[in-house]
């Protein structure tokens, strides 16, 4: 490991950290902007989390090691991918000790522990959203990996920096109707993981129509700090994720200083601009029923497929 | 008499005298010995089998005085002895956890004396080098873990049902295979494996096939593959569970060993369509497994499930590897088999962990039934915690084993793509789709069984009142997880000797398909690479951290204990919980085309309006489709074929005396 790609490695880590929070408030005004409402300033998300360390920490009744160790894996877990996936640069030189693959399975890891996490206090609006968004993972884990299977057939490797690296070199084969297909499946992926509309409302005050803000129900103070953070890193990593593997012109490709810059403040106009589309998205749809997802996902998962049998039979 | 021959002498007297010890002994006396010599019986099959892989050479033995016309031939290879390795990995905590675990009603003399010997014929099979031999320890194998299966048949009907099932199941698969072998050993000139190797590549291809695809039923059954699974999800759940962890964690591999050295070896591969059938068995048990091991309400049963659908996983590896030798890429075959051979290990490390977990829980409530389990992590950590271990592995997650292997089975299955034919490209995406589905439904099949088991509050009686296991059960347990997780972040250390494993099946094996460079691994064709260790490492460091900062931001360490939110109301009880039903309902709502299942729902009103509910019964149930449209008619008509035979042989001599001379007649008749 070389020092300058380690910096690389670091600087995503720390930027991702400080443009997550801010991302979600951009997202929700410009929501609000489009509803004809005031809303909150961008910086607010930040605001909550300062608040939120500062509060009591709380632990539910019957609540076990589980519930506590959860908001820290689900952090864990979405830094561990950042440091993996090429956001600023690709000469990161720890993008090399996991691949696509084992970030579908870091991000799975969070969402396990958090499922567990909210059938830990035994309550039935913990059960209910576990339940839930277990079902989604479950569905959507599927098609995330048979589009990177698309994506990784086009580059020759499941590595991330290579797939880049490939778009970079020949821009014209992200016109191919694969690679189309596949953004279209990740996209709808990335959605749901994250728990955007139209499979989850992040902004619902109803228990039971919510999926991820019913399993972190019993989660105040400082642990619900953690676990917002958590969401907002990886809400900014599956869309950094998309920009980077559908659109990665402006990524360094190497660590010099000047290079890094410019990598860095391309990603954020890139995530701004992404956080935007997907904000002015949810303002037009609403929520699915719930037993209407699978059949999203199916769809994702056809999708998925259909780019796998296009690169092979259309190159 | 070399130092692998000193070993298996010593595993096999071990074992022997262990039988002993249960035959002469009583009391506690019994369960230690019984436990001690099993698991030195393990621990020198599975030095034996280091040894081997490390290099030194195949361990041979002839004893031509034991079996009449043909002797005992046993030759341990590396690709026998990854087998054997896996075997050990289970049997050693198994052995110590069953010192503790016998004590609850099970020191009988029967079932003490069987267990050795069902741990010594484990790990012989693998080394089994002829044709007589391997099915004199196959069905040796087959009778002591049919005894231990029934061990507890006085005290549950439901276990003597078990016994008939498997009995019935490994017979007919021994049938197949004995088909299988005799007809290959009788077109080569000898019954040595040596022998059927040399002639195995110049039979006819009608001959080459008929074996394979015998084997592949007679092996498929003891691997549990769909639909010859019937038996596994109803033996494994009602034997003791240390003979469990090593039926499901050890047996049911001697399968997969079965399929990959009369196909690959013996037989020295064959045509496409080989590989293409063994890897939609693989597809169709990995799906159909893991999809009732979501719905199963029953611990145990669960577990067995997820074991077909592992040795799912692992059969769509190995036909994966068939299809790429038979298309010419023998690397690509290479990576498919290091991830079959690497997912044995893990299986048998996860999946004992996970059945001595479930053993400890069934010791300690009494009960199998995951609704009404709940709040036992607080009762007994030790337990809930190795069974996180457990179950964090089998869903495939950093940092723990299962995903290394599963990360690896994935690259084997995707980077067929870029060099091949249409067999490969229509074949492969299937096959990630099916694995990638499996893997997601397996991690709620598991969040379910740790989740609604072990986490919230108590749903019975006697779930409340539990309490930890002893410290032999503990040890078991934990060495398993330690296991778990250190072949979760050091799996470069296993991929040299599985090098040694794999060039075993020189069919299947080419170049160098997966290298370590220092702690990361890399695979040949379509590149990618990944360093378990920094991975598991980082999160560990992470996680550890991240409370650090937390502090150093001024956050408070202290947690006042509250009530949980309940909307305003207060007073929540246990019966309010998700259960392990209705957590798995969406899912199974979304699968009920497959898994069919049956509803009864009764609600009954007060005397007074019909406005007023009184009670609601809710009632679901979900068969084996395989058992019920499959299994059933064929027992049927067997049933039917043996009542007609009673009409033909009524006992009445006069009938017997008019057959003859009918018989007579005929002969007659022909031979003019």
């Amino acid at each position: 490991m070389t020092v300058p790609a380690a910096v690389g490695a670091l600087i995503q880590v720390t930027l991702v950290i400080a443009v997550a929070p801010i991302l979600t408030g951009l997202m929700r005004a410009t929501r609000a902007k489009l509803e004809g409402r005031a809303g909150p300033s961008v910086v607010q998300p930040w605001r909550d989390i300062r608040k939120l360390l500062h509060k009591e920490r709380i632990k539910p009744e019957y609540s076990g090691w589980v519930f506590l160790l959860a908001p820290r894996v689900l952090l864990a877990s979405g830094l561990m991918v950042v440091v993996l996936v090429p956001l600023i640069t690709t000469a990161t030189a720890l993008g090399g000790s996991g691949d696509l693959f084992a970030v579908v399975y870091l991000v799975l890891l969070g969402t396990v522990f958090l499922v567990l996490a909210g059938l830990d206090p035994g309550t039935a609006f913990g059960g209910m959203g576990a339940s839930r968004a277990i079902t989604v993972a479950a569905l959507a884990e599927p098609a995330f990996l048979l589009a990177i299977f698309a994506l990784s057939v086009r580059a020759g490797s499941s590595s991330l920096a290579t797939i880049v690296d490939s778009v970079l070199a020949e821009p014209r084969s992200l016109a191919s109707p694969g690679s189309l297909l596949a953004l279209a499946a990740v996209s709808v992926v990335v959605l749901a993981e994250s728990g955007r509309l139209p499979v989850d409302n992040p902004s619902t005050h109803l228990e039971l129509t919510m999926i991820h803000e019913s399993m972190v129900l019993e989660y105040a103070g400082p642990d619900l700090a953690v676990v917002e953070l958590a969401s907002q890193v990886r809400l900014t990593i599956f869309l950094g994720l998309i920009a980077n593997l559908f659109a990665p012109w402006g990524i360094a490709v190497t660590t010099h200083p000047a290079d890094l810059a410019i990598g860095t403040g391309v990603v954020v106009a890139k995530l701004a601009l992404l956080g935007v589309v997907i904000a002015t998205f949810e303002v037009f749809v609403a929520k699915m029923r719930l037993f209407r997802v699978p059949e999203l996902l199916t769809a994702a998962f056809i999708l998925a497929f259909l780019a796998i049998t296009m690169s092979f039979f259309l190159t | 008499m070399s130092a692998g021959t000193w070993g298996l002498a010593f595993a096999a007297a071990a074992g022997g005298i262990g039988t002993i010890a249960a035959l002469v002994t009583v009391g506690p006396t019994r369960r230690w010995l019984v436990g001690i010599l099993s698991g030195l019986s393990a621990a020198a099959g599975g030095a034996t089998a280091i040894l081997v892989l490390v290099g030194h050479g195949p361990v041979t033995v002839h004893l031509p005085q034991i079996l009449p016309l043909a002797g005992v031939e046993l030759n341990l290879d590396a690709l026998g002895a990854v087998f054997v390795l896996a075997v050990a990995i289970v049997a050693l905590p198994a052995s110590i956890y069953g010192i503790g675990y016998t004590a609850h009603g099970l020191n009988r003399r029967s079932v003490q004396a069987m267990y050795p010997l069902f741990i010594v014929s484990l790990l012989l099979v693998p080394a089994a080098a002829s044709v007589s031999t391997l099915l004199l320890l196959w069905e040796a194998m087959a009778l002591t873990s049919l005894v231990l299966v029934a061990a507890e048949h006085r005290e549950r009907s439901e276990v003597r049902e078990a016994a008939w099932w498997y009995g019935s199941m490994s017979h007919l698969s021994m049938i197949a295979i004995l088909m299988a072998l005799v007809v290959f050993a009788g077109h080569a000139p000898g019954e040595t494996f040596e022998a059927l190797r040399m002639s195995g590549r110049h039979l006819s291809s009608s001959t080459r096939s008929f074996v394979f695809v015998l084997s592949l039923v007679g092996f498929g059954t003891k691997a549990g593959v769909v639909p010859l699974h019937v038996w596994l999800p109803r033996a494994h759940p009602e034997a003791p569970s240390h003979v469990s962890a090593l039926m499901s964690g050890a047996m049911v591999n001697l399968g997969i060993y079965g399929v990959l050295r009369v196909t690959w070896d013996l037989l020295g591969g064959g045509p496409i369509w080989w590989g293409i059938t063994v890897l939609f068995v693989g597809v169709t048990s990995a799906l159909f497994g893991i999809l009732h091991a979501l719905v199963a309400r029953d611990l145990k049963r669960l577990l067995a499930y997820s074991t077909s659908e592992n040795m799912g996983l692992i059969l769509v590896a190995v036909g994966a590897a068939g299809i790429y030798s038979s298309s010419g890429n023998p690397m690509l075959a290479g990576v498919a088999i290091t991830a079959a051979l690497l997912h044995i290990v893990n299986h048998a490390a996860f999946k004992g962990l996970l059945f001595l977990g479930a053993g400890s829980v069934v010791a300690a409530t009494g009960t199998r039934d995951l609704d009404r389990m709940g709040g036992l992590l607080a009762r007994m950590p030790v337990t809930g915690a190795a069974f996180a271990v457990g179950s964090l592995a089998i869903m495939a997650l950093p940092p723990f084993n299962g995903f290394v292997s599963e990360w690896l089975l994935l690259k084997s299955l995707v980077q067929g793509l870029p060099a091949s034919s249409v067999a490969i490209s229509v074949t492969m995406p299937i096959a990630v789709g099916a694995v990638a589905l499996t893997g997601g439904l397996a991690a709620a099949a598991f969040a379910k069984a740790f989740g609604t088991g072990f986490l919230a509050r108590p749903r019975s009686p006697q779930v409340e009142a539990a309490a930890e296991v002893g410290g032999t059960m503990q040890t078991g347990m934990v060495s398993l997880a330690v296991a778990c997780l250190g072949l979760g972040l050091a799996p470069f250390a296993l991929l040299d000797v599985l090098r040694r494993a794999g060039a075993a099946l020189p069919s299947l094996w080419g170049g160098e398909p997966v290298r370590s460079v220092g702690v990361t691994l890399h695979t040949g064709g379509l590149t990618g690479s990944l360093s378990p260790l920094f991975i598991g490492g980082g999160l560990i460091l992470l996680v550890v951290l991240i409370p650090v900062v937390l502090r150093l931001l001024g956050v408070a360490g202290r947690r006042r204990v509250a009530e949980n939110w309940g909307s305003g109301r207060s007073l929540q009880t246990a019966r309010m919980e998700y259960t392990a039903t209705s957590f798995a309902e969406p899912l199974q709502r979304v699968f009920d085309d497959v898994l069919r299942p049956e509803f009864d729902l009764a609600v009954t009103h007060t005397a007074e309006s019909r406005y007023y509910v009184e009670a609601v019964r809710y009632r679901v149930g979900i068969v084996d489709g395989f058992e019920t449209h499959v299994y059933r008619p064929l027992i049927r008509v067997a049933k039917r074929w043996g009542e007609m035979s009673r009409w033909v042989q009524n006992g009445s001599i006069h009938r017997y005396l008019a057959y003859l001379f009918v018989a007579l007649l005929i002969v007659l008749l022909v031979s003019q």
